[in-house]
């Protein structure tokens, strides 16, 4: 076959009614055959030959729709090479009705269905959640009565990932958020003439929330994520299974060091931020309101109440919980192909900053509600 | 679309005095990792039509030289020629006018996913032959499904739903759907049963035989290399230190050589193939039926 042009398959017919013959010329590859196969299918006058004589090469597409063709007409074939007929041979098998793609239900069915699947995903996903939340607990009560079995390399290895590997991002994210808010609330409390009253909004909003809610969804993002892309591979690569055979219990060797480790290091973290966050602010406050970087320090001790960094403290290890449980449960969940990594990593990562949001404002109103507001 | 223009892709790598009787011409191949030589000065050439066995120990390069060849690993130095198109030159994901002329079975089949193995030896076709018919496409991946020795039901399935062999099978009807010329295969036998080894053996042979391909086939089986192989390249120090048929290669005085084709094993498989001579006898009066 010439590579600068293409020579398509072609076909004339000669003789008449009950004495038709198709000639085909060309050459029958799968590269030239495509117009040829088109007239083919719609060539619906009887024919009792097909000649091949005229043929220059032939290869599995083009005897297929050859013998296809002669099939549907139950005409014969003639003037074959020796490698056509071994080749007529070859593709010759099977009844033809396999489908190829899977099954594909029409539209309305496909979207009840769907619906359906969502709400009982979602009945067994919370059922399955508070399971596995279940087996970390019976694991723990295990490893508290048999210490021997807890993993503390295993531990330290994922604070270290969580905690310690975090702080240039979450430190350099929360001295950002600490100088918008300090740089947008002066704003607009210079209309009421009251901007000494940002030191009060950027140490307490830092302290009580965005410390630990902005750190909460790095970490969702960097350590649940992670989580449940390790775990999921693990799963496909039936490293988890190994571990089960040799006795290995996955929940403490695998599980149970990731949410310690996300539980410990979120309360930590959250703090971290909370600070960067008010010196942020300070830095903000002493380049363009004139408080120097001392005093909005200083002052900040005078007004940030010492409950501010309970409330902080208290949501940490929860939130950190959730991040953690999330990433773990979604990867125990991969099953069958590699797109399921990918979509419980995201499912995952969702969850997680989805239902540390919901709580923090359970926590809100809670905390209000007890008094520290 | 009829009599449309096409550009020759990849001319400018086509190398002047290609001999089409050698399909693959390796030249000087030198591979690097770190400080590690892997191929050191390689030479190999592939002749038209046969199957070509490659062997060699754990860490010898053989699918580094598969890569190699089929432009997945571009190596240090040397040249590497296939269909005359000068292969460490291009680019690698460079369309040189030669990837619909290969086909190449990975290991573990390197099914896509997400798609029905029917829809998997639909991709090659659609992305050089975007104009055949959508049905013509779907009777073609129904055909070589049954070609490779899969049931025809297997086409809508999905590769996480397919055995292990079942998966090589399906890999080699995506590798043979543009009716390629050459054909890679790395260790093609590795993890199936004796039965089904023996069966994919059969299956490559007949492939070979009916549809006239060259064969690059890696292998560990000694099982495949009696009985499938016209020549064996056998791979150690960096290069090819020995091609030739068994008897050829039994003269050798190489002591990796001699190991091999002296060890228990290697005895086990020849016997056999001893036993099978006298079908094999029979089998060229009566040339098997392309259908596998």
């Amino acid at each position: 076959m010439a590579a600068t042009m293409r020579e398509w398959a072609d076909f004339s017919l000669q003789g008449q009614g009950g004495d038709a013959t198709v000639v085909v010329e060309g050459p029958l590859l799968v590269s030239t055959i495509g117009s040829l196969d088109r007239k083919l299918r719609t060539f619906d006058q009887p024919v009792q030959r097909i000649d091949l004589s005229a043929a220059a090469a032939v290869d599995t597409v083009g005897a297929w729709v050859i013998l296809r063709f002669a099939r549907e007409h139950g005409a014969e074939i003639v003037g074959a090479s020796e490698q056509a007929q071994t080749l007529f041979a070859a593709v010759d098998g099977g009844d033809a009705t396999a489908p190829i793609n899977p099954p594909r239900p029409s539209a309305p069915y496909r979207v009840a269905e769907a619906t359906g699947q969502l709400v009982v995903g979602w009945g067994h996903g919370v059922v399955r959640i508070v399971g596995f939340l279940g087996a970390i607990v019976v694991a723990m009560l295990g490893i508290l009565r048999h210490p021997s079995r807890f993993r503390g390399r295993a531990l330290v290895r994922q604070m270290e990932l969580v905690g310690v590997s975090a702080l240039g991002i979450v430190g350099l994210m929360s001295f950002l958020i600490g100088i918008v808010v300090a740089q947008q609330g002066a704003a607009q409390l210079r209309q009421f003439g009251a901007e000494i009253y940002t030191i009060n909004l950027t140490g307490r909003l830092t302290m009580r929330e965005l410390g630990v809610l902005m750190t909460a969804i790095m970490v969702a993002g960097r350590s649940g994520s992670a989580f449940a892309a390790q775990l999921g591979t693990m799963k496909l690569t039936e490293e988890i299974d190994a571990m089960r055979t040799i006795g290995v219990s996955p929940m403490e060797a695998l599980i149970i060091p990731r949410i310690l480790a996300s539980v410990l290091m979120m309360p930590l973290l959250g703090f971290y931020s909370a600070v960067i966050g008010i010196i942020g602010g300070a830095a903000i406050a002493d380049a363009t309101l004139g408080i120097p970087f001392l005093t909005f320090l200083l002052r900040v001790r005078e007004v940030v109440p010492t409950y501010d960094l309970w409330v902080g403290l208290i949501k940490a290890p929860v939130f950190g919980l959730i991040v953690a449980l999330a990433g773990c449960y979604q990867g125990m969940q991969v099953e069958g192909n590699a797109e399921q990594v990918g979509l419980r990593t995201t499912l995952a990562v969702v969850q997680a900053i989805f239902m540390v949001i919901v709580l923090d404002a359970f926590f809100a109103i809670f905390f209000s509600e007890i008094g520290w507001e | 679309m009829i009599g449309e223009q096409d550009e020759a892709p990849g001319a400018e790598h086509e190398v002047a005095d290609y001999d089409p009787r050698y399909p693959i011409v390796i030249e000087g191949l030198t591979n690097r990792f770190g400080t590690h030589a892997v191929h050191n000065e390689l030479d190999l050439t592939v002749r038209r039509g046969e199957i070509l066995g490659v062997v060699g120990g754990s860490g010898t390069g053989k699918s580094v030289l598969m890569r190699s060849i089929i432009g997945l690993q571009r190596p240090e130095t040397g040249v590497i020629r296939v269909f005359g198109r000068d292969i460490v030159a291009a680019e690698p994901d460079e369309e040189i006018g030669v990837r619909s002329r290969w086909g190449v079975l990975f290991q573990g089949g390197a099914l896509f996913s997400t798609l029905t193995v029917g829809e998997n030896i639909e991709v090659p076709l659609k992305q050089f032959y975007p104009e055949l018919d959508r049905e013509l496409m779907h009777e073609i991946a129904r055909f070589k499904t049954v070609m490779s020795g899969l049931p025809e039901e297997a086409a809508s399935k999905y590769p996480s739903e397919l055995s292990g062999g079942m998966k090589k099978r399906a890999g080699l009807a995506r590798a043979l759907a543009l009716d390629p010329e050459l054909l890679f295969l790395d260790e093609p036998t590795a993890g199936l049963d004796p039965i089904g080894a023996a069966k994919f053996d059969e299956l490559t042979r007949n492939l070979t035989d009916t549809l006239g391909l060259t064969v690059f086939l890696i292998t560990h089986d000694l099982d495949t290399l009696y009985a499938i192989c016209d020549r064996i390249a056998v791979l150690a120090d960096g290069k090819v230190i020995a091609v030739g048929t068994v008897p050829e290669l039994l003269e050798s005085e190489h002591p990796w050589i001699q190991e091999y084709f002296n060890g228990p094993r290697s005895r086990a498989a020849a016997d056999s193939k001893q036993r099978s001579a006298e079908n094999a006898r029979r089998a060229i009066d009566n040339p098997p039926p392309g259908k596998a």
